[in-house]
This record gives C-alpha cells, structure tokens and sequence, in this order.
C-alpha cells in the first residue's frame, strides 16, 4: 500500500483544512495513491454533523461554555463536515488525517474506521498500552476511558479528516468544556497511563510504520 | 424520471441522516455532482448524481432518517 506521508508538525486547525482538501485533490486525480497527513493542533474545537443535527439548537448542547470563555481562553470554534459530535484538539495530540481511495480498497465506511481503530491500538501496544475497540461505539479506549476519537468525511469514496490520539497532552482538562462526542466520558492520555511523557514524533513514527499494514 | 436511491454504504450500516441537500427542487444538476450529504454516527458521505437533469422532488429532508434502498428523490 502506497501512501503519501505530510508531517505538518504544531499547526493552525485551518491551515491543515487547507492542506487536507490540496492532498485529497491530490489523490482524487490519481497523483497519490493515499496520503496521510500528522500534525499538532493549536486549541480548538470542532462540531461535527452530529452536533448540528441533534435537534438542530443555535447552541451545540455538548458545549459546556460560552464562545466568550472560549476567546478567553484563546480557543477556537470550527464548525466542519466531518461525522461525529463535538471534540477538542490542541498541543500534545497526535491528529492524523488519512485521505486515502477507498475504491482502491472497500468502499466500506465502518471497516475504515474499524481498520483505523486498529492502526491506534496497534501502535498503543509498541508502548505497552492495552487500548481496545469497543462494541457499538467508535474510537479507542483504554479501560472505560477514551484514548483516540474518530470523526470522518467521504466525498467521491475518497476520506478525510480522521483521528486524534491524546499522547502528552496532560492538559485533558479542556475537554471538561465539552460532553466530547456528545458523551460522558473520561479521556486518557499516554502520558496518563505511562507517567511520563513520550514525544509525539516517536508516536507519529510507530503509527505510519503500522498504517502501511492497512488490510486490502 | 430517475430516482435517486440510498445505495449499500458498508456492512452494518443500514440508516443514514439526510444531513444537507446541495439542490433544490426546480434545480438543475448534473451526473456526478454532489446531490447529497448523508451522516452515519461518525462519518458524513455525500452522494452523487446517478443522472443530469431536474431535481423534481425530495422525498426524505434534512434532519431525517433514510434507510438502504430509500428513494431520496427524483431527477426529471
């Protein structure tokens, strides 16, 4: 499986938008089999579809607080088009963006995300985390808390945005601003569980050498 | 009068939300443009045009439910 790698390091959540509808261009006209984009996100909070549609409130019901403590605390709020509700990036998380051509594996939107959810708990193991799926909900978890979250777009059987794995970040409390994927939930971290802090590159690393494995 | 059908989107998945119609009855749209954003619990997809022509008529509306194999609307 050829896949396009694109390290964007501690980046704009707008920027990578940018950089994400470029790469799926790119692997729309055939340039790039697959591509897959890493980077870290300054603070910001994006609303999936689901935030939107769930009773179609002027004010997501999964946002603890207002847009004005959010400017107070210099956090952005981003609507977008990926699938899922309401979750938080910022320093510390490794977000990966896979833009890959599901018409040249299955055109099957839960077996990506499946496949996805096992490349995380795959990569978790290289730093003896035991993470597991779990039945009828999506993401990665480790014990009842949530290590991975997972919201993605499909357009042309081409997917984009993706996932993001709380790594060093020990500032979790930000997700207290939010119900994140609109459910009660607690976030664990690497950094968490190992009690120390591992570099997010050492974790990009792993998880590229384990996406290549992608089941055909 | 071709109808725009909700097609098999993987295994388990059975029911989608018509999350934004890119046209409106009376429009005009063409084969392969977007017709249609649908959103399971996790993912949104948007569904092409199967044909050119009219959008005559929407069956299922933004905010609501359609199943595999619903008619979603109808291209004159």
């Amino acid at each position: 499986m050829k896949i396009e790698f694109l390290d964007l390091g501690l980046t704009d959540y707008q920027t990578s938008r940018d950089i994400q509808k470029q790469t799926f261009d790119r692997v729309k006209s055939g340039e790039f089999e697959h591509a897959l984009i890493s980077c870290q996100h300054q603070p910001v909070i994006t609303l999936g579809r689901q935030a939107c549609l769930a009773g179609r409130q002027a004010k997501p019901v999964n946002l603890l607080v207002s847009e004005e403590e959010l400017k107070e605390k210099k956090i952005k709020l981003v609507n977008v088009e990926r699938g899922g509700d309401i979750t938080y990036h910022g320093p510390g998380q490794l977000t990966v963006y896979p833009i890959f051509n599901l018409s040249l594996l299955k055109k099957d939107i839960h077996l990506f995300i499946r496949n996805l959810e096992i490349t995380a708990i795959n990569t978790l193991k290289h730093f003896n985390i035991n993470a597991c799926q779990k039945s009828g909900l999506t993401g990665v978890w480790v014990n009842d808390k949530k290590i991975a979250s997972i919201g993605i777009a499909i357009r042309q059987w081409i997917t984009y945005h993706g996932m993001t794995m709380n790594v060093n970040n020990d500032d979790l409390s930000n997700f207290s601003l939010i119900r994140p994927c609109g459910m009660d939930i607690m976030m664990a971290s690497v950094e968490g569980i190992l009690g120390d802090n591992v570099e997010i590159e050492e974790v990009n690393k792993i998880f590229k050498k384990e996406i290549v494995k992608w089941p055909k | 009068m071709a109808k725009v059908v909700l097609p098999e989107l993987g295994e388990n998945i059975t029911k989608v939300t018509v999350s934004y119609w890119f046209f409106q009855p009376g429009q005009k749209v063409e084969e392969k443009q977007d017709l249609v954003e649908l959103a399971t619990d996790k993912a949104t997809f948007n569904l092409p045009s199967s044909s050119s022509g009219i959008l005559k008529k929407i069956y299922i509306q933004e905010g609501d439910v359609a199943n595999v194999g619903d008619v979603l609307a109808e291209i004159e």
